[in-house]
C-alpha cells in the first residue's frame, strides 16, 4: 500500500469492488438455509447508530429478513411552533433542524422569506451566506466521517475527525457567538459582518482540518477491515435512489451528476469553480469516499469566496426589512417606529407560497412557506434530505447482514433532528 | 420557463386543472383529485416535463387562513366548470413537489380536499418517495391515502390522538398515556412478518 492515497485515486480504481460483492453474495448463498426467525430490538439508542431510530429486525441467524424503521424519536412539533411566532422567530428553531449543519439551514430558512418578500440580499451578504453554507457542509461531513469510522472500530479516526470539527466550532463562535445554535442569518441580511482577521483564522483552522482529513485518509481509506466493511454494502440502485426522492450524496453515490449549487445555483454559486463530486457503485464505500472529497471541494469553494468576496452593506437599506441602525432607534422617531414594528409587528410578507432549497450536508433542504399576508407564518414546511432516504433505507438494509446496517446507517447520515422536526 | 410548464399540464389536462400560478417563479397548478394519479404519471413519463422526483409531499390547513387571501395560494380559474372559487376551495391542501433531474426545472402540484371527503389517491404506485411523505401528511393532517400499502403513522405514535398540524389542534392539554410496546407488539402484527 501506497504511503499516501488520495481519495480521487480510490474512485478511478473500479477493481476496487469486485471482491467484495462476490463475498456479499457467497454469504447471500449459505445463509439460505431456512431457520428460526428471531425478532429483535436495535435502538432507538444503539452505540453504533448516530441517529436516534429503531430498527424491529427479522432475523434469520445474522442475515436481515425484514426490517420495520421507526422515527420520530426527535419529534417536537418544529411545524406547528414555526406558526407561533413571527418570521424572524422561527429562525432559531432552524439550528436545531440539522444541528451538525446549522447555518445551511439558517440560510435556507431566510432564502424562502426573502424568495417570497420579492427581494435579495446584498452581494456581500450573498458571499458570506456560501461561506458559512461551506463551512457547515464541512463540520457535517466531520461528522458523518468521524462517527462512521468509531461505529465501525476506529476510534483514532473519529478523535481525528472530532478534533477537526472542534477546532472549526471556535471559527463559527467566533462569527456567530455560538458553536451550534448559530441563528446567523437575518432576513434580508444577517447579523453581523465578518470579525477582523476572519479569514485568516477560517484558513487557519481549515488547514489544520485538512491535515486532520489526510490522517483520516490514510488511517481509513486503504484499510483492510474498513474497506471490507464498506465496498459493497448498503448497495443503492439509480432508479431506487432517483425514485425515492434520494438527494445530495445518497444520489450522487449512484452516479448521477446533480448538485443544487451546481444544477440550480443560488447565491453565487454560478461564479465558483468547483467539482460535483459522483460515485459509480451507489455503495457505502462510495458514499464514504463523495463525502471525503466533498470535504476538499468544499474548502476550495471558501478560498474563491474569500478572493472574490465583495466589499459593502451587509443588510438591505430597508427599514422594513432590516432593523434601522442603532443610531436611528436611539435617535429618531422614524427609525423607533420602524424597529418596533418590526420587532412587534414581524415582517409584512405578502399572501402566497414559496418553496426554497439549498444544498445541505445530506441533500436538498428545502422550505416549504405559506403566508397570510401578515407577520406571523400561515404555514412553514422543512423538507428534510434524509427523511426520503431513510424511505429507502429498509431496502438497502434486508437481504443483508445484521453488521451491515451500520456502516449503512452510518454513510446514509442520518440527522435525527431534521428527519424528526 | 414556469409559465410554460403551466401551459404545458393546461394543454393537455384541460378542466382538470382548476387554477395556477407562479409566484416566485415557483409553477404551481391546482388539480382535481380524480385526475391526480394520471396527471403525476404522465408528468413523470413525458419528456417535456420528466419529473423523476417527488420531492416533498405535505399538507397544508386552510381553515383560518384569510378567505380574500386565498386566491394568491390557490387561484381558481374564473368560471371553471367545477363551480368552485378560491373562496370555497376545501379546507386542506395535499402539496407535491415535483423536481426533473435532466431539464432542471421543478413543479408543484396541489390537491384541495374537504374534512367530509379526506381522501386523496396514493401516488406511492408513481414514485417511491410517495410512500414516506404521505404518512407524514396523515400523521400531521389525518389525510387518508387510497393505495398506500402502510398507512401508519410516522413521526407521532399510534395511540395518538388528532393530528397536530390541524389548525383546531389544541397547542395546550395531554395525551393519553401509553403503554411502552414490547417486542410481541410488534411480532403479533401481520406487517412485521
Amino acid at each position: 500500500m501506497s504511503a499516501t492515497t488520495s481519495p480521487a485515486s480510490g474512485f478511478a480504481s473500479s477493481g476496487l469492488t469486485a471482491s467484495g460483492l462476490s463475498a456479499a453474495q457467497s454469504l447471500k448463498a449459505s445463509a439460505d438455509r431456512s431457520g428460526d426467525l428471531m425478532t429483535i430490538n436495535m435502538g432507538p439508542s444503539h452505540p453504533a447508530t448516530h441517529g436516534t431510530v429503531k430498527f424491529v429486525l427479522t432475523l434469520d441467524g445474522e442475515m436481515v429478513r425484514d426490517v420495520d424503521i421507526h422515527i420520530g424519536y426527535l419529534h417536537r412539533g418544529f411545524e406547528k411552533m414555526a406558526e407561533q411566532g413571527t418570521w424572524q422567530q422561527v429562525l432559531p428553531y432552524t439550528d436545531r433542524l440539522n444541528y451538525v449543519s446549522p447555518m445551511v439551514n439558517n440560510v435556507g430558512y431566510v432564502m424562502a422569506v426573502e424568495k417570497l418578500m420579492g427581494i435579495e440580499a446584498t452581494p456581500r451578504t450573498q458571499y458570506i451566506r456560501m461561506l458559512i453554507s461551506e463551512i457547515s457542509r464541512i463540520t457535517d461531513h466531520f461528522t458523518g466521517l468521524a462517527a462512521g469510522a468509531l461505529e465501525l472500530g476506529g476510534f483514532t479516526p473519529f478523535l481525528y475527525g472530532v478534533q477537526a470539527r472542534e477546532g472549526l466550532y471556535p471559527i463559527v463562535e467566533e462569527l456567530t457567538g455560538a458553536r451550534l445554535t448559530t441563528s446567523y442569518t437575518r432576513i434580508g441580511g444577517l447579523r453581523a459582518d465578518l470579525p477582523d482577521d476572519y479569514e485568516a483564522h477560517v484558513m487557519k483552522a481549515l488547514d489544520e482540518a485538512l491535515a486532520l482529513l489526510s490522517k483520516m485518509d490514510k488511517l481509513l481509506t486503504k484499510n483492510r477491515i474498513f474497506y471490507d466493511r464498506m465496498i459493497g454494502t448498503g448497495q443503492l440502485s439509480q432508479q431506487d435512489a432517483i425514485d425515492s426522492g434520494c438527494t445530495g450524496i445518497m444520489l450522487r453515490c449512484t452516479g448521477v451528476d446533480w448538485d443544487l449549487r451546481k444544477h440550480q445555483p443560488y447565491l453565487k454559486y454560478d461564479e465558483m469553480d468547483f467539482d460535483v463530486i459522483i460515485g459509480h457503485q451507489g455503495d457505502n464505500y462510495d458514499r464514504y469516499l463523495c463525502r471525503f472529497e466533498e470535504i476538499h471541494q468544499s474548502y476550495s469553494i471558501i478560498k474563491q469566496i474569500f478572493q472574490k468576496m465583495p466589499k459593502g452593506p451587509i443588510d438591505i437599506d430597508d427599514w422594513k426589512v432590516c432593523l434601522p441602525p442603532k443610531d436611528a432607534v436611539y435617535n429618531s422617531i422614524e427609525g423607533m417606529i420602524a424597529h418596533f414594528k418590526l420587532v412587534i409587528d414581524g415582517h409584512q410578507v405578502p399572501p402566497g407560497e414559496i418553496y426554497a432549497a439549498v444544498e445541505g450536508g445530506n441533500g436538498e433542504v428545502g422550505f416549504y412557506a405559506v403566508s397570510q399576508g401578515n407577520g406571523r407564518p400561515y404555514r412553514i414546511h422543512v423538507r428534510p434530505p434524509c427523511f426520503y432516504a431513510m424511505g429507502i433505507l429498509k431496502k438497502l438494509i434486508v437481504g443483508h447482514f445484521l453488521s451491515d446496517i451500520v456502516p449503512t446507517f452510518d454513510t446514509l447520515n442520518m440527522i435525527g433532528g431534521e428527519v424528526d422536526r | 420557463m414556469s409559465q410554460k410548464l403551466i401551459d404545458l399540464v393546461r394543454a393537455k389536462f384541460g378542466d382538470a386543472v382548476l387554477g395556477s400560478h407562479a409566484t416566485g417563479g415557483d409553477a404551481t397548478v391546482l388539480v382535481a383529485r380524480e385526475n391526480l394519479v394520471d396527471i403525476m404519471t404522465f408528468l413523470r413519463d413525458d419528456p417535456r416535463f420528466a419529473m423523476q422526483q417527488l420531492i416533498d409531499v405535505t399538507g397544508v390547513d386552510y381553515s383560518e387562513f384569510p378567505v380574500e387571501a386565498r386566491s394568491a395560494c390557490s387561484p381558481v380559474d374564473a368560471g371553471h366548470k367545477s363551480g368552485l372559487t378560491s373562496s370555497t376551495l376545501p379546507r386542506f391542501e395535499v402539496v407535491y413537489h415535483l423536481l426533473s433531474l435532466t431539464l432542471r426545472h421543478r413543479l408543484r402540484v396541489k390537491v384541495a380536499v374537504s374534512l367530509e371527503d379526506l381522501t386523496v389517491p396514493s401516488l406511492s404506485g408513481v414514485w417511491l418517495a410517495a410512500a414516506f411523505g404521505e404518512r407524514e401528511t396523515w400523521d400531521m393532517y389525518g389525510v387518508r391515502f387510497s393505495g398506500l400499502s402502510d398507512h401508519r403513522r410516522i413521526l407521532l405514535y399510534e395511540e395518538f390522538e388528532g393530528h397536530p398540524l390541524r389548525k383546531d389542534y389544541p397547542l395546550r392539554g395531554y395525551q393519553p398515556l401509553v403503554s411502552l410496546p414490547s417486542l410481541s407488539d410488534y411480532t403479533d402484527q401481520e406487517t412485521y412478518r
